[in-house]
């Protein structure tokens, strides 16, 4: 099992190395930051001072380990454009996000299980069939048409919820929450449901699969020859043990949910990291871009390594072979 | 025990399944009574229908499987035409079912507890606090030990063997007056299956208890059964007293499969077995079903169908085997 776990943590390790080296990469690919910091007017001594000061003049390995070192300890620099600390930007924007993604998650739980169930019990039937084939939809409209489609029919045309922005916000401590007002909440709706169609459809997929499976096994017949009620052989026997695929699946989705919300916060002007990073790229802001291509895989590694460890812990079989080979 | 009014009484039951290379009769012309206490012993090779009569009679055919014809009484009550919400208080509260593989029939992330409790309260109007005490007790009466303790584990804390106990508790939990026993110990080890086989008799002596105990082991029927029925190719072929049915078979089809029972003691070189293998349900030929396989078939037997006697009880065949003189 340590070695299973050492094994793992390596590899998000080289993960995150890896990362950490293209985003490092980009900074030289772009071009000498100096002279984008510096008017035109500088002297070349001013030019050498700055760049010994952010250390340009030092060799690419060293430069490296510098970036990856600052990284670690959460330094990414300054922004180009607002001359903040990247960190502190983030910091500012990651609340957005996250309420959106957590909004997202729980939408696609809540209606994708129960539509899932549905779609498997009554799978014959025309409102299943609907579902099945509105599915595809969900799975194939692309997120910024389903925001500007809803931002049509529910701002524009019936006025019912805000098109953009995250409303009033209450400050708790540094974390900015749009979740205890009324228009917070009102502004969540509208991003919410766009971020999280496709979330929906994928667990309503994914658990009508899993039902159709469990609903032939002998414990859900020797169930029913018991005369337990419909109900609760459908969301309390069969349901109940198609969840830990969708807790796994939904796990390694918000990494997703993160990343794909860039398209949402655009449409919806939502002011998350997302936004930060495309007005970060309009502006050729690197240390931004850097800091969020850093942060957002670092999301996608810690949740996969979390996941392969949780799939250890439960299954006796994987911990045997790490023991084997390891 | 025949005598007495029957508890469960099937009547020309017929299921077949509509596919789309057409109609396929599962079974046909299916009739037996079981009294009360009384256990039947339904025999036959795989796909003869002895499953299916079990299925059809808790009602729990899945499409495109249905019942195409006759009638299914409980205690002079028709079931088969109840509604599904009815049908469902019947399942488990009168008619009570166990499965063949005790290690699938439960569910593996519920308590063998919350199993019992629910299925008690689903069907008797007891308290949480009665229904645990019922389900410790009915643990206890299959024979699980320390059954406090045992009724808050999961069932794969349970050896196989006390598994099938688990299942029969949970078929008894709210005394049903039938159960269906299908293959109840095939997937046992042969030590346990003894032990099952005499468990489900006491008990179902002690509630009286009907039985339909579905199985191709005729070693079990002989030991527990009180009248056996052979089915093949979807229809009862004899159905008689047990002492009869394995002592003195009239139907050819019984006769071979009595005959292919190894015995203990005699040494032989090879096992008598019958020619050929039953018909598959979209082939089944005109008149009785096994008079390709027959050695006694004429050509009456190709033409028409064989019923059972009146009375239910004896061969269905045109040229039974003859009843040896001293029975």
């Amino acid at each position: 099992m340590l070695a299973f776990l050492i094994r793992r943590l390596l590899n998000a390790a080289g993960v995150m190395l890896t990362v950490a080296f293209l985003a490092f990469m980009i900074f030289r690919f772009v071009g000498d930051p100096v002279e984008l910091m510096l008017n035109e007017q500088a002297t070349q001594a001013q030019r050498d001072e700055l760049r010994v000061r952010l250390g340009l003049d030092r060799s690419f390995p060293l430069q490296y380990l510098s970036f990856v070192t600052n990284a670690a300890r959460g330094e990414f620099g300054i922004s180009y454009r607002n001359q903040q600390d990247v960190i502190v930007l983030i910091a500012e924007r990651l609340p957005a996000t996250l309420e959106l993604v957590l909004v997202a998650t729980v939408l696609s739980l809540a209606i994708g299980i129960p539509l899932g169930v549905y779609t498997a019990i009554a799978r014959n039937s025309w409102g299943a069939q609907l579902l099945q084939f509105g599915s595809v939809l969900g799975v194939s409209l692309p997120s910024f048409a389903v925001g500007i489609l809803l931002i049509l029919v529910f701002s524009v045309t019936l006025g019912w919820l805000p098109a953009f922005g995250r409303g009033e916000v209450v400050q708790i401590g540094w974390w900015s929450t749009g979740l205890l007002t009324p228009s917070g909440r009102m502004a969540l709706v509208l991003p919410g449901i766009t971020l999280s169609l496709f979330q929906i459809t994928l667990v309503m997929r994914l658990v009508r699969a899993e039902m159709l499976e469990t609903l032939r096994t002998d414990f859900i017949r020797f169930a029913r020859a018991r005369g337990l009620r419909a109900r609760s052989v459908s969301f309390r026997h069969a349901l109940r043990n198609c969840l830990m695929p969708v807790i796994t699946v939904t796990g390694l989705q918000i990494g997703n949910l993160i990343a794909f919300a860039l398209v949402t916060e655009t449409v919806f002007q939502w002011p998350g990291m997302g936004l930060l990073f495309v007005q970060a790229v309009t502006f050729v802001d690197i240390p931004v871009m850097a800091a969020y291509l850093m942060l957002v895989s670092f999301v996608f590694v810690a949740l996969n390594t979390l996941v392969d460890l949780a799939y250890a812990v439960v299954d006796p079989r994987l911990r045997q072979d790490s023991v084997k080979h390891g | 025990m025949s005598d007495a009014a029957p508890l469960l009484s099937v009547r020309d039951l017929r299921v077949v399944f509509d596919t789309r290379r057409g109609r396929l009769v599962a079974l046909d012309g299916v009739s037996f009574d079981i009294a009360p206490g009384e256990i039947l012993g339904v025999v036959g090779e795989s796909g003869a229908g002895k499953s299916l009569t079990g299925t059809a009679v808790i009602g729990l055919l899945e499409p495109p499987g249905r019942i195409d014809g006759g009638e299914i009484l409980l205690e002079g009550r028709r079931i088969d035409t109840l509604p599904p919400a009815e049908m469902r208080r019947v399942r488990g509260r009168q008619i009570g079912a166990i499965f063949q593989d005790p290690l699938t029939s439960l569910h593996p992330l519920l308590t063998v507890g919350a199993q019992l409790e629910e299925t008690i309260r689903t069907h008797l109007p007891l308290s949480r606090a009665e229904a645990k005490a019922r389900a410790v007790a009915l643990l206890r009466e299959v024979g699980i030990p320390s059954a406090e303790t045992r009724v808050s584990q999961y069932p794969h804390q349970f050896s196989g063997g006390m598994r099938q106990r688990v299942v029969i508790a949970l078929a008894l939990a709210a005394e049903p007056k039938l159960i269906i026993a299908d293959e109840p110990t095939t997937a046992l080890d042969v030590s346990i299956q003894a032990q099952i086989t005499a468990l489900l008799r006491r008990l179902c002596r002690q509630h009286g208890t009907g039985v339909m105990l579905v199985t191709h082991d005729m070693g079990v029927i002989a030991e527990t059964a009180d009248r056996v029925a052979v089915m093949y190719a979807g229809r009862l072929v004899e159905l008689g007293p047990v002492d009869q049915v394995v002592r003195a078979p009239r139907h050819p089809y019984t006769a071979g499969l009595m005959a292919s029972i190894p015995r203990m003691g005699a040494r032989e070189a090879v096992l008598a077995q019958i020619e050929g293998s039953m018909p598959r349900l979209g082939a089944i030929p005109p008149g009785c079903a096994f008079s390709p396989r027959c050695p006694s078939a004429s050509a009456r037997c190709t033409a028409e169908v064989p019923a059972l006697p009146p009375g239910g009880t004896g061969a269905a065949c045109w040229h039974p085997v003859a009843e040896p003189a001293h029975v």
